[in-house]
């Protein structure tokens, strides 16, 4: 069966499997030569591909637990963030971290050990995780934790699925009084100016900044900087009649099929980015959280606007020291280019986590999106090279074209990892095209 | 979902349409009793139910091939359930079952005899108390017998017409008889076999079908609607013309 991540490239004729328990892994993971695990498939590039063996868990979705005093819930790896949030919402409780999609699974968070819009207060899904049963690669399941197997516990946060299939997780949920957040907006002329915004932000729960990167000159780096706090009873609107949880879904809206290519060009995508920039409605805002988290989830589907060759994502995370000057480099040669980005998001990041191929560390992270074509992958190693000279390194969630290099460069705990997989799948029966390809 | 169709009884709740029966019926806040010939795997299963609609769930043992079985399970049902629902069935493999007489009488026990004898006592119970609702899950295979899968369908045929009588027995007496009649649905009992994706259904798709079809009162429908107007030729072709097909 054909398989893509979000981004749609690259697509690979892959053998899947859709296992509904425990025993149905093992089967596989005893069937296979080699095998990946599968969540919903919202990585960007080919970390969650295998052509002898894509395990597909999403049918794996059973809530086996929840502790309303605590809001500690143990699920299986295959229920979605959409479902967390369906069930214990209206009880109150909201994921810890989020990415900015609700439909990645527990399973791929963990995998990716996703970041969201708070790691620089609350760090990445892994910190929020108290237990993880995993199947390894003899086909035996295993507990990890802080105390129990802790070396498998780290490696498998930010492990890419490389250390075995994750069965069930164990983690703790955020208590919130409403759905709503409270939103506050600015509007920047530069990047310094940006820079400072989220340096300013640093205090709230959340904040990120949309970046206008087809702006040249003076305008380089300007954007729209957001801030958020989960609202308060307090914070209700009178028209809400004192009910906390009463945000109608939000439906959802399918682009229907991929629109021609040419429809994305410097001067459509210069258009877009200008009249988002001047759209954004500055000051405070009672938003809903899918408004605030999700507004691309508002499009499903919306991948397909990149066309049908597909599309790239490149994250990169720069370590503060020399990050001003590394993102003027960067956002100077993707403006240059004006073949750029429709998306540019720029977050500040905290403290590593404890995975060693985890990915953000205190620093400033950039996302950029690109069409997937040979001219835009040789400006894609050309910022490669930029992130390298830095001392950065790239989101291998979003990853769909990089090299060994960058990888052994980017993660200097590489060898702790691997130390970590001699030990629990010495032959590498868990790999992926992406695994294959970086030399993992 | 009011008190009275509660709780919820499905027979063949292993199955996918029946987990998913599960989940509809759940959400809309009724109580659930799942029949299965293992119960015990349903435990995870009981457990999501709970946490997620925060209704009570339960499992209960019920080999449909047993007569013993059956016996036990309707002496063991704590309640007369509110909505009693059948989406036991096997397809089983044509061409073994011509010959293999095991084999055509477990295709017929599950697919006829058992769910059959199960609804035919729920529904006197019903009657004693004069409310409640039975729901059973045939095939649009049991339209029409066809060489591929005969089997299967005349089972299924004998528990369209089954339902069709007990509806009319039951109509004027406050119990209400639903007949469903699937097209190709995306199960582990297809699992396997191409078909054509406009023509399958998931198995939610189905259950919130079922209830809809449960809540409004109707009498039999097809899930996916458009089998329905692709049976009714199947059904209307006279025989000799029918059996020329290749179907
Ligand atoms: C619109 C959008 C916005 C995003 N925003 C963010 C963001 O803000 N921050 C962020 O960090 N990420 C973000 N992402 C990326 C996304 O959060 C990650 O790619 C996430 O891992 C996807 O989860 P998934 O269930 O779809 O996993 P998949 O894409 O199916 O798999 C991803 C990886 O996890 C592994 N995996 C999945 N399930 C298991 C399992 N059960 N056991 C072992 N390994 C498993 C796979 O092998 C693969 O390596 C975004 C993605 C999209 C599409």
């Amino acid at each position: 069966m054909m398989l893509s991540g979000w981004g749609n490239y690259p697509r690979v004729d892959c053998a899947v499997l859709r296992p509904r328990d425990t025993e149905q892994v093992t089967d596989a993971i005893g069937a296979r030569p080699t095998l990946i695990a599968r969540g919903a498939g919202r990585s960007y590039g080919d970390a969650a591909l295998n052509r002898a063996a894509t395990v597909v868990v999403t049918r794996l979705n059973r809530i086996a637990s929840f502790d309303p005093s605590s809001g500690v819930v143990t699920c299986e790896a295959g229920t979605t963030l959409d479902e967390l949030i369906e069930v214990f919402l209206p009880r109150g409780w909201f994921p810890w971290v989020t990415p900015g999609t609700r439909f990645v699974t527990v399973g791929g968070a963990i995998a990716s050990d996703v970041h969201g819009k708070n790691h620089h207060l609350d760090g990445t899904f892994g910190r929020h995780v108290i237990s993880i049963d995993l199947a390894l690669a003899d086909g035996s399941v295993v507990r990890c934790s802080d105390n129990e197997n802790p070396d498998l516990f780290a490696a498998t946060q930010g492990g890419m699925g490389l250390t075995g299939v994750i069965l069930r997780a164990t983690f703790r949920l955020r208590p919130v009084e409403t759905d709503l957040v409270v939103q506050h907006t600015t509007r920047t002329q530069d990047l310094s100016q940006t820079l400072q915004a989220l340096e300013d932000a640093s205090e709230a729960t959340y904040s990120v900044a949309w970046v206008d990167c087809l702006a040249r000159g003076p305008a380089l780096g300007r954007g729209v900087v957001y801030r958020g706090e989960h609202a308060t009873l307090g914070d209700l609107p009178p028209d809400r009649g004192g009910r906390p949880y009463g945000t109608a879904s939000i439906r959802s809206r399918t682009v229907p099929v991929s629109p021609p290519s040419f429809a994305l060009n410097r001067y459509s995508m210069g258009a877009l980015n200008a009249v988002y920039y001047r759209r954004a409605k500055t000051g405070r805002a009672l938003v809903s959280y899918q408004t605030f988290f999700y507004p691309l989830d508002a499009l499903l589907r919306w991948n397909r606007i990149y066309g049908r060759q597909g599309f790239v994502q490149h994250q990169c995370v720069l370590p503060l020291a020399s990050c001003a000057e590394a993102l003027r480099e960067l956002l100077t040669m993707i403006a240059a280019r004006g073949t750029g980005s429709f998306l540019a998001v720029l977050k500040l990041c905290g403290e590593e986590a404890r995975g060693p191929l985890s990915f953000p560390f205190r620093g400033y992270t950039l996302a950029l999106d690109f069409q997937a074509t040979a001219g835009n992958f040789s400006l894609l190693t050309e910022l490669d090279d930029v992130v390298a000279a830095h001392g950065g390194r790239l989101y291998l969630a979003k990853d769909a074209r990089g090299g060994a290099g960058l990888l052994r460069d980017g993660y200097p705990r590489l060898d702790e990892f691997s130390r970590t997989r001699d030990r629990y799948d010495p032959r590498r029966r868990f790999r992926s095209v992406q695994s294959e390809r970086l030399g993992l | 979902m009011s008190a009275d169709l509660s709780p919820v009884l499905i027979v063949g709740a292993t199955s996918d349409i029946g987990l998913a029966l599960a989940h509809e019926y759940a959400k809309r806040g009724a109580a659930l009793i799942l029949a299965a010939r293992q119960p015990d795997r349903l435990e995870a299963d009981l457990l999501d139910l709970q946490n997620r609609y925060g209704v009570s769930a339960r499992s209960i043992a019920l080999d449909l091939l047993d007569a013993d079985s059956r016996a036990r399970f309707l002496d063991a049902l704590p309640v007369v359930p509110g909505t009693v629902i059948s989406v036991a069935g096997l397809l089983g493999e044509q061409e073994r079952s011509e010959s293999d007489a095991a084999l055509a009488e477990a295709v017929m026990t599950t697919n006829y005899v058992a769910p059959a004898l199960i609804l035919s006592a729920l529904a006197n119970r019903m009657l004693g108390r004069g409310s409640g609702t039975i729901i059973g899950v045939s095939s649009v295979a049991g339209d029409r017998g066809r060489a591929s899968n005969y089997l299967y369908g005349s089972a299924k045929a004998g528990f369209s017409a089954f339902l069709s009588g007990l509806r009319a027995r039951l109509r004027a007496r406050g119990i209400h008889v639903l007949t469903v009649k699937p097209g190709f649905v995306d199960t582990r009992m297809t699992s396997g076999m191409k078909l054509p994706a406009v023509l399958t259904a998931s198995p939610t798709q189905v259950a919130q079908e079922i209830v809809r079809a449960h809540l409004g009162r109707r009498s039999v429908i097809y899930t996916l609607g458009r089998w329905r107007w692709i049976m009714l030729p199947i059904r209307l072709l006279p025989e000799p013309l029918f059996m020329r097909l290749k179907f």
